[in-house]
């Protein structure tokens, strides 16, 4: 399936190269690159390329292409899938998924490669089974690594991968029993420019009960599938450690209001080299709740030279070359709406630009599941002892976009 | 330098931004000097102006003092790739060249042998030039030892277009003498990134919080490249370095240099004396200056490329091998050859330490194949490592075995993949089914032994093992569907435990099954408007005939009922749209897209909608799909109509997917919001969006009538846009629309016609002059008017242009000859002279047909014809059309074309092929266990983990169990055999009824208790009896035994009198007899079944007691006897029999388990068996055995009751029914059997004896008849008397045993000492009197015999 894979930073580098079948030279990445220069932007470089002889299967994650090469008929999602995997592996492992974070660790790297592929097909992909194989690298392992000649490699042979609950390992052991559940709430939503709505979807990231609400779930493998179609349960053998549990959709009709309002007026005056820009975000009815986090970023016309703004909080940048507007607001407090308003300065002779540009928004509210999911009740099976439970809501803004 | 002061002061802001990078404590190492003290090891920074004008970077080229007036530094060799010299050149010559220069100088003095070692290695080495992370700055600070410097041999590089050098000019002119031509070479493309770039690297931004003004370097510029900054990361572990070695200043030992390099990445751990500045990323290119001895880095003479590899892998430390195994990795993933390590590093491969063992394999794969004889050294480790009793180990042998590619040694893997596809674990078996795909690319001619292979791992009734072998089976022979059948239904059952990439492939290859094996589930509607059609043709001839024909026809095509096994299909992967995992998603779509019913696809459709949120490049495969489907299905994505709106934020290639499948979705009752939609997207900042958005608001036009109009209004307002793409676009696209109905849009042909001043873009144009050409009825003032105008531009138009010039002016002479002749005749002369002879050929033919001249007389008339003919109005169609003929989600879907290795999807077939091939033998069977593995599975886990442990423990225990207690009979019979007068047969029926029968009758039963009330009172009444009494009463009792059954029954034989006293039976009539006779393998069978039920009860291991030598074990469990609970006769067909199994009862231990054999003798099912309306006795207590829902006539069934008979030999009473009777049925226990044995020592059993004296002690005389004076005959009596465990003895002549009772766990203690010739005597200790007393005489008879 997977013939090659290949990691390419921005500047065009080849940084490491794995191959599990027979090696494909690296010149195949020049069709890469010539689709990249084409694209102009990273983004719209096609997730597929053909090549005469091989088909190219790329993503782009944390400034790193992750190109790998295909010789024969593969489900590209499959693929896609498992380059994803791969570089959450190394998120994992590295806490970020870094050029450098791979530079300095290419061993462990290529180990984890060499596990999670065979002969191109998925082998081990469950971060549990992986780290039972390589343990990832801490500051203190390394240090003691380096004085005992001991490695990263575990010495016990896993038992994960021979089980059928593969992402837990056996005999996990902690002083704190402790289980906790984050339920994220994003709301996506694009904005009229009249304040409609024509589109309003909530997106959760993990829950619990009063199932009603939940239009479609994706689950972890974990979870038991048959108790939750007849009883609206969810029960599962839990992971160790951080994992999402369940991905839920809120059906639009039944949600509630959406949490933030933004009033704007962004004009651009004909045949003068300025314009106005005039934005007011306002909180609607929360709960009690406050907002916070808020983050407005906007992608100005290319006719904008500079902005001259001021905001009465928080603070603006406004970047000339990639024409981005940030306005990192902060807190809202309902007493005082946070307000951003001053001069655009066009290109002189420029035509006005005839689209005004989005506003996209970010915002977290603490406490709250905007859509009134609430975790009914957590029970444990299996063990004596009463492990410590939280829940906690959050809201946030998923792809938030306002109009204008 | 730079001219603007905003300049200066970001160059400023960069150097000293930079210098803090590239070394923190810059400040801290380095002081300024002036030139007159200038002495080795100082750095020496020369400017270097760039010549391009509005730079605003200011450059310094590095170099460092080495002594006697001589200057070393790396200079990059003009348009060479990267290569670099490393020269030296005389300072005072430098200077004049260059300029003046800064000097700086390390505060802490530098350690000069180590500087000039590596001046010496320097001056023999190149370096690759990197602008970012190896430039002059690093060379100078390498030999200072600060940072990392990478010296190596320069490759050419081949990496295309990624790197095409371009050169800036710096001011010093190349250089005479050392040859060295002084530009800086830096890659176009580096520096159009990084300016590009910039802004979004997160680093940068930390950094620029540090306070820059805070280090003194105003004047100081360290770097040569002003780029450096903006690619921090390299600087990272030269940072730490610095900071490391800064203030500190001495040199460091070794010792300190690993492990501050361990902290920074452990690639870097280098052993003892390894330089600390050499990275391993670069160890191919190193060239050491010292060796793993320090005494080596004084040595003058580099050693040859890898030598310090190679010795490392020679030692016989561990660690030094795994240094250099990283390192030697690190090479492959630079993609750097080390093939010349191999010999060395093949050595290893039996290494024990686990890390080198898998970095050698790492190394052995990926060079093997350009060794191949010497790779062969290392076939051995592997075919031992096949043969480990580690599963782990065995699977990891076959994998690296499988996965070098050397042609010689196929037939070992072929071997290796043979035998561990039969190998017991399922995770080595999984390991083989990976093996198969790399043998048969490395030689196809073993398809057919792989096939084979690939057909038995197929029945692999794991989960582990389907997801590969089928991946296995779509590489190797995916045409061989026939392997499929009879494992379809496992492989659906098995699907939703597979791991996630197998169901993706599993489900790929079923959709291909499918419609190979099943009926299309939508030809019913097609067949219906057949039928009808049929029908109506049927009643117009009306011939009989036909009719009846048509009758057979149609009750031959019955209505489509959906194949079970398709529907199979079909349920158990709907529950995969809910993964995590994306392909696995898009895998079940595809399938319910090409197999379900059209009622039934909808499902997938939230299910695709949700993988929206995810990652772009899912959202752009997703998206194509979605399109495709769209198509087909409209009404399936409808309701999420809104979840394709676009945002401004979206990829330009998300953005026009989108788009496609709007446009698709749009039908009479959307179309307004959808229209309103585009509107917005029109004034989209990104040009190919809207151009997209047009062309898509012209399909709708075309597709929906209705809005038709408003549409055409909408383009025609863009035509006014001020962006002339949009109106171009536009202009197409109302060309298009308007050839749909011309008349009534005259004035939007004028508004264009007036367009033609203005457009530019050649597309339009054409498309203007295309539409006035053919609608020039319609505007006759105004098309000669365009033409004219052409005309005149004729010459400067694009081809495209004139070709519609040509073409307008020929309509326009046909049909308005008087005003545009001569246009025409001139048009046609410009063309005939063009520079395209496309154009010139277009000119003349047009010529020649409209034209009237002799020759062309003919063509002429119809000229008219030709050009103004009535066209179609073109259709606009979706590029997605007709895509569905690949299968979804494949490459090929994607690529709209055939992608290598792409299996068709085939059509339905007319005729379902046969279904019973995908019977299998035992299909309930199989169904039943896969159906309870998974809720084993998933059951046992949650609820507790200690079952789930046990299970195998528990088959391991009761395994040998059965089979000693099938010994333990046979045993038992053979004792019997040996006392002498019984023959084989007779004996045989004898120990079958001894173990079997119970009288049925009450009169017999009861004649049972008078029987035993007598024996008690006798024994009451004696005290202590003597042994000749004992004997005596003993054979009174058998003679009365004797007599009593030869006075109930017919036949009693005097074996059978002496040869059971407590089976308190007879005997049976001869009939029955022989029926048991007939069927002695049942009852064999019994004990094993036993043990089996037992095992499915989850019992802990019973808490045997430990005998002391293994064949004491056996007589323990040899007196298995049965006993009739219901006789055939008077259960009307249904017998059965019990017998206490002497486990314990696994829900309670107070209770005695019984064993219940239920046997069906009747000609009719027996439904719903069970124990009902148990009334026991006073706290005694009845645990029923499960209801048996169904025995069929001639089976057996064995279940398990427990009785807690609160050590009583009270019957247990209760009813036993079936669905029609109710039989009141009693329960017996021998006394012997209320007991389980315990194990002591000889001690404790002692200790214990002491404390159960006086009352508690029962002793007794006998004598041993001859056939039991045998050790072996004594120990076995006494415990199938009863449930005992024997205790060891110290004495010959002693033999002890020992229990508890079940109910109040109170000892029982059994000692037997034999005197001289056949006396013996029996002492049974209790606080049970009575039962001591029982147990006693139970004994005593059981010896007797």
């Amino acid at each position: 399936m997977i013939h090659s894979l290949f990691l390419i930073n921005c500047s065009g580098d080849i940084f490491l190269e794995k191959h599990w079948k027979s090696v494909v030279s690296k010149s195949v990445c020049d069709y890469f690159f010539e689709a990249q220069e084409k694209a102009i932007d990273v983004e719209n470089v096609p997730p597929v390329i053909s090549t005469p002889h091989h088909y190219l299967i790329s993503i782009y994650r944390d400034k790193i292409f992750f190109v790998s090469v295909i010789q024969t008929e593969v489900p590209p999602l499959f693929v896609i899938e498992f380059l994803h995997r791969v570089a959450d592996t190394f998120q994992d492992y590295f806490g970020e998924c870094s050029e450098t974070a791979i530079k300095d660790n290419v061993v462990i790297v290529y180990e984890l490669l060499e596990e999670m592929l065979d002969n191109g097909f998925p082998l081990a992909t469950e971060s549990n089974i992986l780290k039972e194989l390589i343990k990832p690298p801490t500051i203190l392992r390394s240090v003691v690594n380096s004085i005992t000649g001991s490695t990263n490699v575990g010495d016990t042979l896993p038992t994960g991968q021979l089980s059928n609950i593969p992402w837990r390992r056996a005999g996990v052991k902690y002083t704190n029993n402790e289980a906790y559940f984050d339920v994220i709430e994003e709301i996506d939503a694009i904005i009229d420019k009249s304040g409609k709505m024509p589109c309003k979807l909530i997106f959760l990231s993990l829950s619990f009960m009063n199932p009603r609400l939940l239009d479609d779930v994706s689950f972890h493998p974990c979870i038991r599938f048959k108790r939750w179609e007849s009883e609206r349960v969810l029960s599962f053998i839990p992971p160790d450690g951080n994992f999402r549990l369940i991905s839920y959709r809120v059906s639009s009709q039944n949600l509630v209001a959406i949490p933030v309002y933004v009033k704007h007026m962004i004009s651009f005056k004909e045949n003068s080299s300025s314009g106005r820009f005039d934005v007011t975000i306002g909180p609607k009815q929360n709960m009690g709740k406050t907002v916070e986090g808020v983050v407005m970023t906007v992608h100005m016309p290319k006719a904008v030279l500079n902005m001259n703004l001021t905001a009465t909080q928080g603070s603006y940048t406004f970047d000339p070359v990639t024409k981005v507007l940030t306005w990192d607001v902060g807190k809202i407090t309902p007493q005082k709406l946070p307000n951003l308003k001053g001069i655009v300065n066009l290109q002189s002779g420029a035509p006005k630009p005839e689209e005004n540009p989005s506003l996209n928004i970010q915002f977290k509210i603490q406490q709250l599941a905007i859509s009134g999911l609430k975790v009914n009740r957590l029970d444990m099976y299996g063990e004596k002892y009463k492990p410590f439970k939280g829940v906690k809501y959050i809201t946030k803004a998923g792809k938030f976009q306002v109009r204008t | 330098m730079s001219s603007s002061t905003s300049n200066c002061r970001r160059k400023k802001e960069m150097l000293s931004f930079l210098l803090f990078k590239t070394l923190p404590g810059f400040k801290d190492v380095f002081s300024k000097v002036s030139e007159s003290t200038i002495q080795t090891g100082d750095i020496l920074l020369f400017p270097i102006e760039t010549c391009s004008s509005g730079s605003i970077w200011s450059f310094k080229h590095a170099a460092v003092y080495c002594n006697e007036g001589e200057v070393i530094h790396l200079q990059k060799i003009r348009s060479s790739g990267n290569r670099t010299w490393i020269i030296k050149e005389g300072y005072k010559a430098m200077k004049k060249d260059r300029g003046k220069c800064e000097i700086y100088r390390k505060k802490d003095g530098i350690d000069l042998n180590d500087f000039y070692s590596k001046v010496r290695e320097a001056m023999n080495s190149e370096a690759k030039y990197d602008i970012t992370k190896n430039n002059c700055i690093h060379f100078a600070l390498f030999l200072l030892g600060l940072v990392d410097f990478y010296m190596q041999l320069v490759e050419v590089d081949n990496e295309g277009g990624s790197d095409r050098p371009v050169s800036i000019p710096s001011v010093s002119p190349p250089r005479q003498g050392c040859g060295v031509a002084g530009r800086t070479v830096v890659s176009q493309r580096d520096l159009v990134r990084l300016f590009r770039f910039r802004p979004s690297n997160g680093t940068h931004n930390k950094v620029r919080v540090l306070p820059l003004g805070a280090i003194a370097t105003r004047s100081a510029s360290f770097t040569h490249a002003g780029f450096l900054a903006f690619l921090p990361d390299f600087f990272l572990v030269g940072r730490r370095r610095g900071l490391g070695v800064g203030p500190a200043g001495q040199p460091k030992t070794p010792a300190d240099g690993d492990a501050a390099e361990e902290v920074t990445s452990p690639v870097l751990a280098t052993e003892a004396g390894q330089p600390a500045c050499y990275s391993a990323l670069r160890a191919d290119e190193l060239r050491p200056l010292a060796g793993p001895e320090p005494a080596v880095a004084t040595s003058t003479v580099p050693p040859p490329r890898h030598d310090d590899l190679k010795e490392m892998l020679d030692s016989n430390k561990d660690s030094l091998k795994l240094e250099a195994m990283k390192r030697i990795v690190a090479m492959i993933a630079r993609g750097k050859n080390a093939s010349d390590l191999f010999p060395a590093v093949v050595k290893n491969v039996a290494c024990k330490n686990i890390e080198v063992k898998k970095l050698v394999y790492v190394y052995l794969v990926r060079y093997a194949e350009e060794q191949q004889d010497l790779a062969l050294l290392s076939i051995s480790t592997f075919q031992r490592g096949l043969k480990d009793p580690n599963q782990l180990i065995r699977a990891s042998a076959l994998r690296v075995l499988s996965s070098i590619r050397v042609p010689i040694i196929v037939p070992i893997m072929m071997l290796a993949i043979k035998e561990a596809a039969s190998d017991m674990s399922p995770y080595v078996r999984k390991t083989a089914a990976h093996a198969i795909p790399k043998l048969y690319s490395l030689d196809s001619d073993q398809k057919d032994q792989l096939i084979e292979v690939i057909e038995k791992l197929l029945a692999d009734k794991t989960t582990l093992v389907a997801g590969s072998v089928v991946m296995a089976f779509e590489e190797v022979c995916p045409e061989r569907i026939d392997l499929i059948h009879k494992n379809y239904r496992k492989l659906c059952n098995l699907l939703i435990d597979v791991e996630e990439w197998g169901q993706v492939v599993i489900i790929n290859m079923l959709t291909r099954y499918a419609r190979t094996q099943f009926l299309s589930p939508n030809q019913n509607e097609s067949l219906l408007e057949e039928s009808a059609e049929k029908a109506f043709y049927g009643s117009e001839e009306e011939d009989t005939k036909d009719a009846k024909a048509e009758a057979a026809s149609l009750a031959k095509r019955k209505p489509y009922v959906m194949d079970p096994d398709h529907r199979l299909l079909l349920r158990n992967t709907k529950p995969l749209l809910q993964s995590r995992n994306a392909a696995v998603v898009m895998a079940v779509a595809q399938l319910y897209f090409h197999l379900a019913p059209k009622a039934e696809v909808g499902v997938i459709a939230k299910a695709l909608v949700r993988l929206l949120r995810s990652h772009s490049e899912v959202q752009y495969v997703v998206l194509q799909n979605v399109a495709t489907m769209s198509i087909k299905r409209r009404g399936m994505f409808e309701p999420y109509l809104k979840s394709f709106y676009i945002r401004s934020t979206d990829p330009t290639q998300i953005k026009i997917l989108k788009l496609e499948v709007l446009t698709n979705l749009a039908n009479e009752t959307n179309i307004s919001t959808i229209l309103r939609e585009f509107q917005t997207y029109i004034r989209s900042m990104d040009k190919d969006f809207v151009a997209a958005t047009i062309q898509a608001i012209g399909r709708c036009a075309t597709n929906i009538g209705k809005v038709r109009d408003t549409c055409l209004n909408g383009l025609v307002q863009l035509l006014s846009n001020r962006d002339e793409l949009v109106v171009a676009e536009s202009v197409v696209v109302i060309k298009k629309l308007l050839q749909m109905q011309p008349a009534q849009h005259s004035e939007i042909i004028k508004h264009m016609a007036k367009l033609t001043d203005n457009i530019q873009v050649p597309m339009a144009r054409a498309s203007i002059l295309w539409l006035i050409g053919e609608y020039c009825e319609h505007v006759p003032k105004i098309a000669p008017d365009v033409l004219r105008k052409m005309a005149k531009s004729f010459t400067n138009e694009e081809d495209i242009v004139k070709l519609q010039v040509i073409n307008l002016a020929a309509k326009l002479y046909l049909t308005n000859s008087k005003q545009s002749k001569l246009l025409t005749q001139y048009v046609l002369n410009l063309a005939k002279y063009d520079q395209n002879y496309d154009i010139r050929d277009r000119a003349r033919f047009i010529r020649q047909l409209i034209v009237p001249t002799e020759k062309s007389g003919a063509l002429n008339k119809y000229a008219k014809k030709l050009f103004l003919a009535q066209k179609p109005a073109p259709i606009l169609e979706s590029s997605f059309k007709d895509r569905d003929h690949f299968q979804l989600g494949s490459l090929s879907h994607l690529l709209n074309a055939k992608a290598v290795g792409y299996q068709e999807l085939p059509d339905w077939p007319d005729e379902a092929p046969d279904p019973s091939v995908r019977n299998v033998e035992v299909p309930e069977w199989t169904k039943c266990t896969s159906r309870e593995k998974r809720k084993e599975k998933v059951e046992k886990p949650f609820y507790s983990d200690s079952e789930g442990e046990s299970g195998p423990t528990e088959s391991a225990d009761s395994e040998p169990e059965s089979v000693s207690e099938e010994s333990g009979s046979s045993s038992s019979s053979s004792s019997s055999s040996s006392s002498g007068s019984e023959e084989e047969e007779e004996e045989e029926e004898e120990e079958e009824e001894g173990s079997g029968e119970q009288s049925e009758d009450k009169e017999e039963e009861e004649e049972k208790r008078t029987k035993r009330k007598e024996k008690e009172g006798s024994r009451k009444a004696a005290g202590s009896p003597s042994e000749e009494e004992e004997e005596e009463e003993g054979a009174k009792k058998a003679k009365k035994k004797a007599s009593q059954g030869r006075k109930s029954r017919t036949e009693t034989s005097s074996e059978e009198a002496s040869a059971s006293e407590s089976s308190s039976s007879g005997s049976d009539s001869g009939s029955e007899a022989e029926t048991k006779r007939r069927k002695p393998p049942s009852s064999r069978a019994g004990p094993k079944e036993i043990s089996l039920l037992d095992l499915d009860d989850f019992t802990p291991p019973p808490p045997q007691p430990v005998p002391s030598s293994s064949h004491l074990l056996s007589p323990a469990f040899g007196a298995v006897r049965t006993y009739e609970l219901l006789h055939r006769m008077a259960g009307e067909g249904l017998s059965v029999e019990y017998c206490f199994s002497r486990r314990p009862f696994p829900g309670d231990p107070h209770m005695v388990a019984v064993q219940i054999q239920i046997s069906n003798n009747t000609d009719a099912e027996v439904k719903s068996l069970r124990v009902s309306e148990p009334k026991p006795l006073s706290g005694m207590r009845i645990q029923e055995f499960p209801e048996i829902e169904r025995l069929a006539p001639g089976d057996t069934a064995s279940v398990v009751m427990g009785i807690d008979f609160c050590d009583s030999t009270q019957a247990a009473n209760f009813q036993l029914c079936t669905h029609t009777r109710h039989f009141y049925v009693s329960i017996q226990p021998p006394v012997g059997e209320l007991m389980a044995p315990v194990f002591m020592s000889e001690n404790e059993f002692k200790k214990e004896q002491g404390k159960l004296t006086g009352m508690s002690e029962i002793t007794e005389k006998l004598t041993l008849p001859e056939k039991c004076r045998s050790d072996h005959a004594i120990v076995q009596q006494v415990t199938s008397a009863a449930n005992v465990g024997r205790v060891p003895c110290g004495a010959d002549n002693e033999y002890r045993f020992a229990a508890k009772t079940v109910t109040s766990g109170s000892l029982v203690l059994i000692t037997l000492e034999r005197r001289e010739g056949a006396a013996a005597q029996l002492t049974v200790n209790s606080e049970k009197m009575v039962i001591g007393t029982m147990l006693v005489k139970d004994i005593v008879q059981a010896l007797a015999q």
